[in-house]
This record gives C-alpha cells, structure tokens and sequence, in this order.
C-alpha cells in the first residue's frame, strides 16, 4: 500500500515509538516568540540541562510588541518584560533572535517562509496553534505548549501520537472574487469547528495546485479552526519557485539534492485517508463569520441560520449565545450592516499577495469616514516590500493607517484592541470573545472582503465593487 | 509532576460547546513569565462584569458557592483555539485536577496531561447524566482502572488514556525527563539522516 505524504514524513522523523504510547518525533526546526518561551527556558534551567541544539531554535518577537514606534521602549510594564526576557534568554541559550529593530522581525509564520527557513519534508514546531501555516511547504508543521517547547529544548524531540490522516480535494475554478480565505472558511463551515480533530490534513486537488504559495499559506494557517492538528499541501513547482533564493535556501549543489528530495513529497496514488472530504471550488462564494467561533460563517448573501430550525440543541444553544454576544439576529444578512473596524493583518493574510490585492482594490479611492482601518504587514521584510512597490502610498492616500509588524489585533494582548462592543471585519483568524479585545465583536473575512467594507463602511458583496 | 491515582469530588459544570482557551484565560493575562497565578484570571471575562473583581457576574458557575471541588464537567469541544497551556496551568491553579467533556481539542489535551491535569472524555449522553446531578452529588475518577463514575447514581463510565500517559500520571513523571534519558538515541538518529 502506497504512503501518505504525511507519512513518509513521520516516518522519516520517528526516532522511537513507545509501546501503546507516542512516539518520540525528531524536530528539524522550532519557532519560538516572547509569549510562549519564558517558562520553558525557565523549566530547562530548573532541571540544569542545555538546549540540545540550539541552532534549530528560531526566535523573534511578535505577539505582545506595540505596531507603532517600535523603537521607543515598550511603555506597557509586563510587555516589555516578556520580551526583555526573550532577548535575555536567547542570548544566554545560543538562540538566534530577530527581535524588535532586526530587518527579519515579524510574525512568526510570516518570517520561517519568507527567509526560506521551513522547507519541504521537515518537521516544524512552535508554541503557536498556527504553525499549521508552514504545511504549505509540505511539512509536518504544528502547533505546542510549552511543556512541549521544554522538550525540544531539551532535546530536539517531542512526545506525539500519530495522528489519523484526511485528505480535503478541492476541484474546479474559483469565482471572481473568491480568494484563499474564503476558502478555507467555506471549509471551516461546512466540517464545524471541531470537524477535522484528531486529524492531520492535506489538501490537494487543481483549485490547491493553482494557487500561489501566500494563498496556500493562509488555508495551511486555518486547519486548527477546525480542530485540525495541522495541514499540508504536498510541494511542487510553485513551492521551489518561492523557496529558491531565498536566505536560508539550499545553494548551489545542495539545491539540487534538495529538489531531488523534495519531489519525492507527495501521496502515492493508493495511499488510504482515514477520511476524506471533497470540495467544490465552484460552488465557494465570498464568506464571512457571523459568530464567536471560525465554523460559523456564511456566503457574504446569505442569511444567519434561523435558530428554532437548529435541531441539534448543544448547536442551537451555542448559535444563540454568539449572536447574543455579536448583538446580531437569527435568519438576518449582514449585507450593509454598518463597522466600525477594520483590520487587515495577522499570520493568515499579512503577506505580500494579501496587500497587493488590497492595494489594487482601494487604489485611488478613500475609505469611509466611519471607519478606521488597520494594515499591520506581516513582517520587516513585506513592509519593506509595501514601500518598494509604493503600496504605502496608495493605502496612506485612501486613509488607511499602515503599522508596524506584529500580531497586532489579532489577539487582545498587545495595545492594538477593538473597543468593546464595536464591530470589527479583521483578515486574522479567530472570532472567539474578546479575542480582539474585551467586548469586540469580529468578523472574519479575506482581505478583499475587508478593503470593500473599508470603501463602503458597511459589509458588501466583494463582487459588486469588480 | 505529582501523581494523580484518583479524585473523588463534586464538580462545577459549565454545560457549554467550544469553550476555547482564549475563555479559559484571555491573551491579555499571557504577559507573566512564569507558570504561576494564572488562577485568578481563569475564565476571567465570563466571571467579572467589566473586568472588576469586585463585581462577579452571579449567573456564572464558578461565583455559585453551591459549586465547588476538583472536577470541571463541560460541554463538547473543550479547549479549542490557542495552544497556550496557561489554559492548563489556570485551571490547575484554581484549583481543578481533571476535565471531563465528550470532546477535547488536541492541543488542549496534550498541554493538560503534561501539567497533571487530567481530561476525562466520556460520551454526550453520559455527559448529560453528570450535568443532571445536583451540586452535592460526588465524581469518583479513578485512573489505574481508568473510570469514572457518578456516586450517588453508581453510573459508571470507561475513559480512554494511553498507557504510556497513564504510567507518567500514576507516578507523577513527565515527558521531558522521559526525552531527557533519550537523548544518545536521539543522537544516533541524527548521525544516520
Ligand atoms: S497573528 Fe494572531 S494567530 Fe498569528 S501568531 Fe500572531 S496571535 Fe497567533
């Protein structure tokens, strides 16, 4: 029987498996920020080990840093000790840091691509559920804790059990208009937000091999809203196109074994999936989340269930409590609903492609006046970039406000928040209560869906505006 | 680590879906550098009106004083979201030695056992017999024979664990010294890839 790309994978990386237990799984490279690290480092002290190798740790600053004048100290007390603290252990541990004022900060999963670190059949770890975003290299790539984060350290390993494997084919044309996060929110919708638990995805099919890598990162990003351990897409011509030249791309001779090596990544024609799901490009329309968690979304026309239809009483219940929460009605659209927010930004849809899209959208025309909107590149390297190719220019003269790299709004911890109460369409990933801030009530959508409601101030069909 | 062999306790309920760890302990209380404290701010916006301790919200279990003891029961889905295990550490530091739901997310999995807590998942309708007890009734959970049962009904349930988890619970040893005493194997698997 043929092997699954995720299998080959682990196969690769499995140093020992315990009898009815986990396996120990060799880690190739290991993300690491401010937020999630302090205690591990603090746990290796305790227990007087060294970092096992510290040259595959990673490190920058990104969660809980400010996005405007990064190089004033951080005012915020905790804050700037947390990442005080990030300096003072990578320096002391042997850990390459690209801190606040490095050319290479930026989030987490934005930099590992863009510097050419994660590549195709490695294994990729951070503390951080969105490390999943690295699978579109095709890599085993997953989030941990930060007991977990103490045992790379400790030893370049961590504890796993291997997880059942599904494959999500998605066939056919996109519509006009629809982007990769419409995608994967259709996805989420359809399966619920619990729907791939317990799984490892791969996502394959025509509509996935058509896609650029920053399309195939932001549906990689999304596979833990659906309680997925982490997605992959299997790596081909347009991955080695991305990767090649990069700064920690293979050179030289050692790129041609890489290639050599890497187009072996892929599912064999009879590998079995203990589930599989297929999907319809056809049929995915522009969407947008109506509640407190990423599964609950709709097409941008279509309607908030009706609740009393709702049958399973658990659902109903939860459907009922989000609304409340959202201050929005059962059986409603949010077509031209008024916001207030807008948030372009986070480790789902900061890259270059995303702004460019957004660029080629508002250019030329400025942004309701009821709103504000946010642009919060994912990393030194796109803010850079957004200035070469004047992006800057054109988002300063439609009145967005462009910030500096970090996680931002997307989690309510740094001094980016939406107030409480006010609505927010944000390109992040989560709509959990008071995930942007306490009271904040998000709406998830894809960047374009974004910048139209930034013209028009209220939630509009992405279509009629192309 | 220290061992966890059985817990035997009332339980707080929170017969709610997808409860994700950005409730269990919001982002803004992730700023503290070590695993203590975590407690006071466990399901922080659900417990205090306007952020203010002084004023609990009095529909929430967690401020019902008829609620008390080790044993969180929750609806379906729980610890979706973050991978933070400052969930675990919360939970563990107000007070709360296992989890029992119909479902939990991975990670949230994963981050509970390696703190001791311990997830207990049982089936939705045995699930919904614990929530229809009342607050005096007790949980008796016992690892070694893996059940959890009901004590004023006698209703017993069998939980799933891994023996290799289920070792390190009973005698209080954690994965990291586990990997620790691997590391020539580990060595050795380098040198040969
Ligand atoms: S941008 Fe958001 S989801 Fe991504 S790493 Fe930062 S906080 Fe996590």
């Amino acid at each position: 029987m043929g092997k699954t790309l995720f299998d080959k994978i682990w196969d690769n990386h499995v140093v020992e498996t315990i009898d009815n237990g986990p396996s120990v799984l060799y880690i190739d490279r290991h993300f690491i920020h401010e937020v999630t690290s302090p205690q591990a480092f603090k746990g290796i002290e305790e227990r007087g080990v060294e970092l096992f190798r510290p040259k595959q740790t990673i490190a920058t600053a990104d969660h809980n840093v400010p996005t405007l004048n990064q190089h004033l100290p951080i005012k915020d007390e905790l804050s700037r000790m947390q990442v005080e603290q990030l300096i003072n252990n990578c320096a002391k541990h042997g850990v390459e840091l690209y801190g606040l004022g490095h050319p290479y900060q930026g989030i987490v999963h934005v930099i590992g691509p863009e510097l050419g670190i994660t590549q195709p059949g490695m294994t990729i770890v951070c503390g951080d559920s969105h490390t999943s975003t690295h699978g579109a290299f095709g890599a085993i790539a997953f989030g941990i804790g930060t007991s977990e984060v103490e045992m790379v350290f400790a030893s370049q390993s961590v504890l796993q059990t291997k997880p059942k494997t599904m494959r999500i084919n998605i066939e056919g044309a996109l519509q006009k208009g629809v982007v990769a996060k419409d995608i994967i929110l259709y996805i989420i919708a359809k399966i619920s937000a619990s729907g791939a638990t317990g799984y490892f995805v791969e996502y394959a099919g025509s509509t996935i091999r058509s896609l650029s890598m920053e399309a195939r990162m932001t549906i990689c990003n999304m596979s833990i809203e659906m309680g997925a351990r982490g997605g992959m897409i299997a790596p081909d011509d347009t991955c080695f196109d991305y990767i090649k030249g990069r700064a920690f791309a293979p050179k030289g001779e050692a790129w041609n074994d890489a290639i050599n090596q890497w187009t072996q990544l892929y599912s064999d024609a009879d590998a079995i999936f203990d589930a599989e799901i297929n999907i319809d490009a056809n049929a995915i329309e522009p969407m947008i989340t109506y509640g407190t968690n990423p599964g609950l979304g709709i097409a941008i026309n279509g309607f908030i269930p009706v609740v009393e239809t709702i049958v399973d009483e658990g659902e109903r219940n939860n459907i009922i409590k989000a609304l409340k929460y959202m201050g929005l009605e059962s059986g409603a659209s949010l077509l031209g609903m008024p916001v207030q927010h807008i948030f372009i930004g986070s480790c789902t849809n900061s890259r270059i492609e995303d702004l460019r899209e957004v660029a080629a959208l508002v250019k030329g025309k400025k942004k309701n006046s009821a709103v504000q909107v946010m642009i919060v590149p994912g990393s030194q390297q796109v803010a850079k970039q957004v200035n070469a190719e004047g992006l800057d220019l054109i988002f300063a003269e439609a009145g967005f406000q462009i910030r500096q790299a970090g996680c931002s709004a997307c989690l309510g911890m740094n001094e980016d928040k939406i107030p409480n109460g006010e609505y927010c369409i944000s390109t992040s990933n989560r709509n959990f209560e008071g995930r942007q801030g306490a009271g904040a009530r998000t709406l998830l959508a894809s960047p374009l869906t974004a910048a139209a409601a930034a013209i028009t101030g209220v939630v509009t069909d992405i279509r009629s505006l192309i | 680590m220290k061992a966890l062999k059985e817990i035997k306790s009332q339980f707080v309920p929170l017969p709610m879906e997808n409860i994700d760890t950005d409730q269990i302990i919001p982002a803004r209380f992730l700023k503290s550098t070590t695993r203590d404290g975590f407690g006071k701010n466990l399901f922080r916006d659900w417990r205090y009106n306007n952020n203010d301790e002084t004023n609990p919200k009095p529909d929430f279990a967690l401020n019902q004083s008829q609620y008390k003891g080790e044993i969180l029961v929750a609806g379906k889905n729980f610890g979706c979201g973050s991978s933070r295990e400052h969930a675990a550490w919360a939970l563990q530091d107000y007070g709360f030695n296992a989890v029992v739901s119909s479902f939990f997310a991975d990670i949230f999995k994963n981050n509970a056992l390696n703190n001791g807590v311990l997830p207990v998942t049982v089936s939705d309708a045995f699930l919904q017999e614990i929530f229809e007890q009342n607050n005096t009734c007790l949980l008796t959970i016992n690892v070694e024979a893996q059940t959890i049962k009901i004590n004023t009904t006698g209703s017993t349930a069998h939980f799933d664990i891994n023996l290799y988890k289920k070792t390190c619970l009973l005698n209080g040893f954690d994965d990291i010294d586990f990997l620790i005493s691997r590391k020539e194997l580990i060595a050795e698997f380098e040198k040969k890839n």
